[in-house]
Order: C-alpha cells, then structure tokens, then sequence
C-alpha cells in the first residue's frame, strides 16, 4: 500500500531546503551584514529637528513689514492617546467633537506611531491656557514653532504667505518635510530660499524607555540652525499703505517706480486681503470666503496679472517710433477727419505736440500707417510685413508684450501681435496697415500688464532707458541685489526725439485743454498721459501714466482704476496723489483727496 | 517559550503583574491553558470520533467561513475575524483548516480512492476549493496558501510530482513577469517592447531549442508546443490578476519583496525594520527583554506576525538557529509519526498537519528576513492570538492521538 513511502524523504528534503536557505539567510543578516546594525543605532538615536528663524521683511525705510511672532502646533502621536475625555479634550483646544475626529482619522491613516500635527499655529497665549490641562491627555504634546506676522494689513500680494508644503513638493525638493512651510506667492515664494534659513538637527540619545538621556557623542555632530536672511524691500510702507487707502472701494491697480534704479515703490492692486487673517487658526475659513464668495477675486494681482489694452497712452510710444523712423517731425500735422476711427472735438492737431495732448486718434493712424508702410516694397502686403517687423523691434525694446524679469512669481506677458501673429491669423501676405491699423492707438490685440506700463513711464522719466523693475533692495548685511537689476536697458528711440514727447505730456497735465488738468501737483512739474480702455462688459477703465517732477523724475506711476471712466476723471487724480504723497510727504489738496477716498465703484455708489 | 516571547515584545513597565489579563501576555496564558485543557479532551476522544466526525467538523468550518463574510468584524480590510463581546476574537478559517484536513484525509483514506486517477484528485480538489473560494473573499491569501500546502500531502499520496513543479514554474514565471512589468526596451521604428513580450519571446526561443533537441519525437513536440501557449496565456493575464485581483497593499509588497520597488518607509517598511531588528541580535542577541527594537515599537505587529523579531534581536543568530531546528525537528518528526501509521486517515492526516506547519514556517519567517511576501500568517506557538494558537494545539494533540491508536488496528 505505501507505494509512495519513499517520497517522505523528497518532502523533507524541501523542508530542509527551505530551513537551511533561512538559516543561511539570518547568519548572513544577523553575524555578516554590518548595515542592520548601524540602522538600529540610528533608531535608538532621536534626531531632533531645530527650526530656524524666518527672515524678517523690511520697507525701504527700514520699517518692518514681516516678522515672526511663537506659535504652538499641537502635536498626536496617536498610539499613545489612550483613556482621555475627548469631549473635555476638544472643549480644550476649541474644535468640534466632528473635526477631531475627522482629523483623527485622517492622521491614524497616515501614521500611528509618528507624530502628527492636529492643529497648528496656536498663538502663545491661547496655548498658556491649553498648556496647563495638557498633561491629562496622553499623547498630545505641543511644539514650538512660529507663524509669520504682519505689521500692517497692506501689500499681500507682493509680500505672499506661507502654504504648508504639499506632496509634490515634498517629492521635487527633498530639504523640506511633512508639515513644514513654504513661501507659496509673492516675495515669500521668489525668495524663499534665502529666507527659509537652515535647518539645524541636534542628536538625543534614548534609552529603551524612549526617555532622551543627553546629546549624542556631546553634540559633535549637532548642526546649528542657520537664520534666513533678512531683506529689504524697495516698497515705500508709507506710500504703499496710502495707494490702498486710495484705492478702496476700486477695483485696479497702481504700480509706483523709482525711474532711476527700477525700485517698485508700491504695488497696490485692489482688491486685496489681508494676510495677517491667512495665518493661524481661522486661515482656512478667511481663505475660503475669499476664494468662494467674492466676485472680484482678491487672489488676482491686477498689477501684474490683469492685461487691458493700453489705449491711447500707446500714442506716446508710435511718436517716439515715427520719430527715430524719421517718418513724422515735430512740426508734422495731419487732417482729423473722424476717420477712419471717431475723435472727440478739439482744435485741429497741427503738430505732434497737439496730436498728443488731444490725443487725436486719426492723426496716429495716419502716423503709424507712415511707420507700417514705408513704401520700401511695391506690394502692400510685403512693405506692411517689413514695416511691421521694425516696429516689433522698437515696441519690445520698451519692454512690452514680454515678461519683465521681475522678483515676482507671477507675471502675464501682455500681447503685442507682430508678424508671425498677423501671418497667422489672416495668412501670409494677407494683411497690410488697412487690417491692422487698430494697433496704431493702442485697441485691437494689442495687451499690457500694469507693471510693464509703469516700466514705460520710467522709460519716458529717463528720457529712453530702464532697469527691470524689482522689489528687492538687498539681501541679508551686505546690499547686493541680483546682477540683473543693475543692468541698464536702452531703448531703440534716441534720446533727442524724447523731448518732444514729454513736452507734449507736460501740456497734458498743465495746458488748459489738457485731458489731466486733475492731475497736476502745486509747484511740481508733472508729466503724464491718460488713457481710457474700452472696456466691452461695462464703464470704461480710467488710466494714467505720470513721472514727476519733469527734470530728474523721482517717481514714475500708472494707475488702473476700472469701470469708472475716463483717464482723467478718476486715475489721474489718485496718481498726482501718490506723487505728491511721495515727494513731498503730504496732501496739500484735500478736497481732491476727500473725493477720490470716497468714490466707490464697486458698491454701486457714484460720487461725481 | 512561545508565551515568553509575547511577554518581551510587549512587556512595558506599566503592567508588572504577570497574570494581569488585560493585558496581551496575561492573555496568551489564558490561551495555553485552554489550549491545553483542549488538548487533554482531544486525548480522551476515541480515535473513530475524527474519522466518523471529519466531514461534520469540515462542514461546520466552511458554514463558519460564509458566515464570517457575513457577520464578521472587517479588520484590517478583511473579514475573517469573529470579535465576540470586543475582548474574544475567533478566526474561523482556523477551524476549516482543521476541518479540511479531516476532511481530506477521510476522503484520501477511504480504500477506493488513488490519488492517481483523475477522478480523486477532481474530488480532493473540490474539498480545497471550497474554503479556498471562501477565504478568498475575505480577502486573507495567508490561509489561501495554507490549504494550498496540502498539496504537499497529496503529494506524499501519489498525487503526479507534475503538479509540485507546475506550482513551482507558476511561481517563477509570475515572479518574472512581475520583475519585468515595469521594464521595456525601445526598439526602433517607435516600437517599445513590454516586459511581458520580453519574457514571451524568450521562453519561445527555449521552446524552439527543446523542439530542436527532440525532433525526433512528434508527440513531444505538441506537448512543448502546448506548453508554451499555456505559458503564454499565463503571462498574458498576470498583469490582469496583479492590477485587478490583487489589493494595492499586496502589489505594494510584492513588488517591494521582489525589488521592483524600494521604499523602506512605505511598504516596504514593515519588512525594513524587521530586518533591522532581528539584525541587530547579532550572534549572541541582546537578551531577554533587553531588545531596543523591538522594545521601542518600532517593528509593527511585533507580537502577532512579527514575533520573529523579538527571537532575532533578543536571542541572536543562536537562537533563530534553535528556533528554526526546532521546527525542523516538529515537522519531520510528525512525518516520522505519520510514516508509521497502519491507517491511511491517520497517515494523510498527519502530513496535512505537516503541512500546515511547514506552511506557516516558511511564509512567516520568510517574511521577517525578506525572503517571501508580507503575508499575515502567525508563526505556530510564537505568535500572540487565541484561534491560532488553539488550532495548532488541537493539531497536534490529534496527531498524538491518531499515533496512540496505530497498535489496535489493522493494517
């Protein structure tokens, strides 16, 4: 019957076989291999996390605008939660029964053996009070870290918050850890970096009873905490502060420059937020209403972000254009005729200086078309290509329809439509001036950022070159600033053909036709322009371009106020505030003041 | 020995009384008593009770089986634990692997049955699949794998040495494809070429070589020929069984055991800081309850599936060693025990038993030194928890009773 009895040996042959590759299998692990014997070292080893400061934020005038203030995350390790009152727990640290246990949950899933954080950025005095009942819930700990403050309300968005780092992140960059805070928009997130410090790491010793029993080796390979960099701004608090303040109740935006170094004075845009409410414990409701129930999208930097047709400010630049061309003089006149786009009425434009002041649409579709069609081909179509390409040389020389290279995350482009453009929408050689001539006064594609607009008026300020605009003045102790900043751009127009331009701003603001009579400023030269941009969906949106005073400018500033109107209405007033604000430290026209502070143009409310 | 382990890897300072039941080493000493008050009724049974009672106590288990997807506690995403008044748990797949085994040996026993013909290896196998289907949708592969072992004592019946090497070739094969799975090599012409085909075009160039080799043997040709298209297919639908049958926590394993992945602190860090413990015993061990790792909890389950650690890292090499001989000893020796009985219930009922520890050996170990998947599976008399422990017992009380009564029965 055993006919298989022999096969019992086969059987133990496999046990065996199986027995003896373990046994192989534990020498060589248990006796042989070194390395899981340094792992359990490290793991009787606590390495502890030292946390640097953040770098504080300062104004150009040394006045600190961001700094760090204690805070405590309340820290689970959730194996050892054991016998506590959750109710009385919760009523403690002021959550609901709900949301404990939500994040409960959520943080068991996660880990339950390593510590997690269960609410975070507690302010120090709330924690004195938690602190004290802490140790009748086992478990819970608190850890010291802080949380970013803000001396003012103002400038959010360039300043930015801090975001808890998110998995991608913890994925791509390997410095930072779960829980850990990143700059996630404005100067937190361009200078990150330099701010963040470095973290240091101090070596503990546990014993089998998890009880820390001193440094390891005396702290020999403790890394001390590197502080981050301070840094300096070119923001002008005061005149930071005051934009807003003049802004309220507006949507828009207004971008200051100093002309000579391309420092960003103020970088208002409006709405806002206030990001002293985006750190702490009530971040993520403040977050949340402003995402979910504001229809003017405060998140949106209208100073860099928002692209509005220039408008007849682009007048200013096809002049320059016509001139270094040598198409149009000083003394060039031409007919307006309404056509073939409307005017307004005003005395016939003679000259270029006129032309400008009244900023008179068919002269400058007569001028650019000189510009487009140079009569250097005897086909329309090619000349208009070749005419084209030239004035897209000039156009981007003035820093348009491109990104500036400014310190800040996030920037549009603007759009200028150029030949590749024009080829592509209507097909090559399919198009000369008569298609395009909307372009000649600022309409039709053509697109700009606020920023690159007050990049355009420093242009005019220095009769003919910029420094990319910035926000950074200097980093840490010593006062450098990235290359790039220093670095001297020229535009393609010679100086000699600015003067003519700036006189014909000039008469905008002083003459007594001018379309900015609102924006003079007592005994300052002013310079400006306006520009009204058609806005389809609604009122038109009032800008204006200003430096000041005329001969060596200290400020350059456009102002973006929408749905309200014409230039000089509404943007041409608020920028002669600023620059007197700025250059003179006051107010001396408080009616002018009164008005704009009151005008709202976002409640429905019209003040005239 | 097993219950002084329990007591390392939880022993905290908190709990200093040994017979505290509320705690998990207190409890594992209810447990050997019960176990062994168990043990002494089995003895007392006659022997015709398990031959009479083996397919009501199979039939019992798998009617325990579907009422634990029914009723049962989900712990850990499976449904396979009975938790009665939150302190008792039961885990009903213990008592079919008993009830199988029974089963399977009554059957196997019976005088007309050859394990050779087809028809009894159809029958045997439909005993198996039963509980298997049942267990399976719990989802727990660890007792999967336990009733698969009685294959072993099928084997030792005369069941075709084939199926063991088809079982072995499965097995291989499925680990290649697996390793290959997220390889591929750029042909030209854009063509990438899959893992898989990879692995499909090899085993079709040695399958060309055997057909050169035997050229002269036309049915042997429709036989290799057979085997590559199984093959083939086989390959073809792992991906499917891995990405659609298999749960994410499994693929993670796998794929971790086999190197496809590392990721020491994802899941491959149950098996990390296993291997970092038991390394940490070195030769000698740190000595009773002097284990760090195992003491700072920083192996999980280190009572239940994990015990292993606490051996390695307290006993060191030499008592892994003594551990694993022991075993060794157990298993050959309840072959020993099964070689001499007179009935083939008894025979076949011994091998499943074998079977059983051999299975629970091999995959629980393994996995403490990454050498087998991530399985919870308890190691017998180590592991902290009732049913397995009781199971085990029953085990082999019923093997020392089955040898008690060869000398008053006929051959």
């Amino acid at each position: 019957m055993n006919d298989y009895q022999d096969r019992r040996y086969i059987l133990i042959a496999i046990f065996l076989v199986v027995a003896i590759t373990y046994i192989f299998r534990l020498f060589y692990i248990q006796v042989i291999d070194d390395s899981y014997k340094l792992s359990a070292n490290n793991l009787a080893l606590k390495h502890v996390t030292l946390y640097p400061p953040r770098g504080l934020i300062y104004d150009r005038n040394n006045k600190l605008l961001v700094y760090n203030e204690a805070a405590y995350n309340l820290m689970v390790i959730p194996r050892e939660v054991k016998n506590i009152d959750t109710n009385e727990f919760c009523k403690l640290i002021n959550l609901t029964r709900e949301e404990f246990d939500k994040r409960m949950v959520k943080i068991r899933k996660h880990s339950t053996r390593k510590a997690s954080v269960i609410s975070e950025s507690i302010t120090a005095e709330e924690w004195s009070k938690i602190v004290e009942s802490l140790s009748q819930f086992n478990g819970f700990y608190g850890e010291e870290r802080t949380v970013r403050k803000y001396s003012s309300s103002m400038a959010g968005h360039a300043l930015g918050y801090l975001n808890e780092v998110s998995p991608s992140i913890l994925d791509r960059l390997p410095y930072y850890q779960r829980g850990d805070k990143i700059g996630a928009s404005g100067i937190e997130k361009q200078y990150e970096k330099e701010l963040r410090g470095t973290r240091g790491i101090a070596i503990k010793m546990r014993d089998n009873h998890m009880r820390i029993k001193g440094s390891y080796k005396g702290g020999k390979y403790d890394t001390i905490p590197k502080a981050g960099f301070e840094i300096k701004l070119t923001l002008d608090g005061n005149l930071q502060a005051y934009g807003e303040r003049l802004m309220q109740n507006k949507t828009g935006s207004i971008v200051a420059i100093e002309p000579s170094t391309g420092e960003i004075l103020a970088l208002v845009t409006s709405p806002s937020y206030d990001p002293n409410k985006l750190v702490g414990r009530g971040r993520s409701e403040y977050y949340n209403s402003i995402s979910n129930n504001d229809s003017l999208s405060p998140w949106f930097n209208r100073a860099l972000e928002a692209q509005y047709p220039p408008g007849s400010i682009f007048k200013l630049v096809q002049a320059l254009i016509g001139l270094e061309e040598g198409v149009i003089k000083k003394s060039t006149g031409f007919i307006c005729d309404k056509k073939p786009m409307n005017c307004h009425n005003h005395p016939a434009p003679t000259n270029l200086l006129k032309a400008i002041q009244f900023s008179c649409n068919p002269y400058f579709h007569d001028a650019v078309k000189l510009i487009i069609q140079q009569g250097k081909s005897r086909s329309i179509f090619t000349d208009s290509q070749l005419g084209l390409a030239k004035w897209e040389n000039h156009i981007a020389s003035f820093g348009l329809g491109h990104k500036l290279d400014v310190d800040f995350p996030l920037m549009k482009s603007g759009n200028i439509p150029g030949v590749d453009f024009y080829n592509k929408l209507y097909g090559k050689r399919r198009w000369a001036y008569s298609t395009i001539y909307s372009l000649s006064i600022g309409q039709g594609e053509v697109l700009v950022v606020p920023l690159q607009m007050a990049n355009l008026a420093a242009i005019f300020a220095n009769r003919g070159y910029y420094y990319t605009p910035h926000l950074i003045k200097s980093i840490g102790k010593n006062d450098s600033i990235p290359e790039k900043y220093l670095v001297k751009n020229e535009t393609t127009v010679a100086t000699e053909h600015y003067d003519a331009v700036i006189d014909a701003m000039q008469q905008v603001v002083e003459a007594d036709h001018g379309t900015a009579r609102s924006g003079r400023i007592d005994s300052v030269e002013v310079c400006g322009k306006t520009g009204t941009v058609q806005n389809p969906h609604g009122e038109d949106h009032s800008v204006f371009m200003a430096f000041a005073p005329k001969n060596n400018p200290e400020i350059s500033i456009i102002v973006y106020v929408e749905n309200s109107g014409f230039g000089g209405t509404w943007a041409a007033p608020i920028a002669s505030l600023m620059m007197e604000q700025y250059l003179k430290g006051g107010i001396t026209d408080t009616l002018k003041e009164e008005r704009i502070l009151a005008a709202d143009f976002i409640h429905g409310i019209n003040i005239k | 020995m097993g219950w002084l382990n329990i007591y390392a890897a939880t022993y905290s300072e908190d709990h200093q009384s040994l017979f505290d039941f509320s705690q998990s080493y207190g409890k594992q000493l209810l447990w050997i008593g019960t176990a062994l008050g168990l043990g002494l009724v089995i003895l007392m049974l006659e022997e015709r009770f398990f031959s009479t009672f083996s397919n009501l106590i199979y039939f019992g288990g798998v009617l325990l089986l579907i009422a634990v997807l029914i009723f049962g506690k989900e712990i850990k995403g499976a449904k396979s634990w009975f938790v009665i008044a939150n302190t008792i748990s039961l885990q009903p797949s213990e008592i079919a692997k008993y009830g199988t085994a029974l089963a399977l040996s009554k059957f196997v026993g019976e005088y007309n049955v050859k394990m050779q013909s087809f028809k009894s290896q159809f029958q045997a196998a439909a005993i198996l699949i039963i509980p298997i289907i049942l267990i399976l949708l719990q989802p727990d592969p660890g007792s999967v794998l336990v009733f698969c072992s009685f294959i072993f004592a099928m084997y030792r019946e005369g069941l075709s040495g084939n199926i063991l090497l088809i079982g072995l070739g499965a097995i291989v094969l499925f680990m290649l494809a697996i390793i290959l799975r997220v390889s591929s090599i750029d042909l030209p012409f854009e063509l990438i070429l899959d893992g898989k085909y990879i692995l499909i075009i090899a085993l079709t160039a040695i399958a060309g070589i055997v057909f050169w080799l035997i050229k002269n043997y036309k049915q042997a040709k429709f036989i290799v020929f057979g085997v590559l298209l199984i093959c083939i297919g086989y390959i073809m639908s792992i991906d499917y069984i891995f990405e659609n049958v298999l749960k994410s926590h499994h693929q993670d394993r796998i794929n971790d055991l086999l190197g496809v992945t590392f990721d020491p602190s994802g899941a491959g860090y149950n098996v990390n800081q296993s291997k970092i413990a038991i390394g940490s015993g070195g030769f000698y061990g740190k000595g009773f309850l002097q284990g760090t790792q195992t003491k700072l909890d920083f192996v999980p389950e280190q009572s239940t599936d994990f015990i292993f650690c606490t051996i390695g890292e307290e006993w060191g090499f030499i008592g892994s060693f003594v551990v694993i001989s022991l075993f060794m000893f157990l298993i050959i020796k309840i072959i020993t025990i099964a070689e001499r009985q007179k009935a083939k219930f008894s025979r076949v009922f011994c091998y499943c038993a074998a079977s059983i520890f051999f299975l629970h050996f091999m995959i629980n170990l393994g996995m403490t030194i990454g050498l087998a998947p991530v399985i919870g599976i308890p190691l017998p008399f180590f592991s902290y928890g009732g049913s397995s422990l009781w199971s085990f017992t029953i085990l082999i009380f019923t093997v020392i009773r089955l040898d008690s009564e060869r000398k008053y029965l006929l051959g």
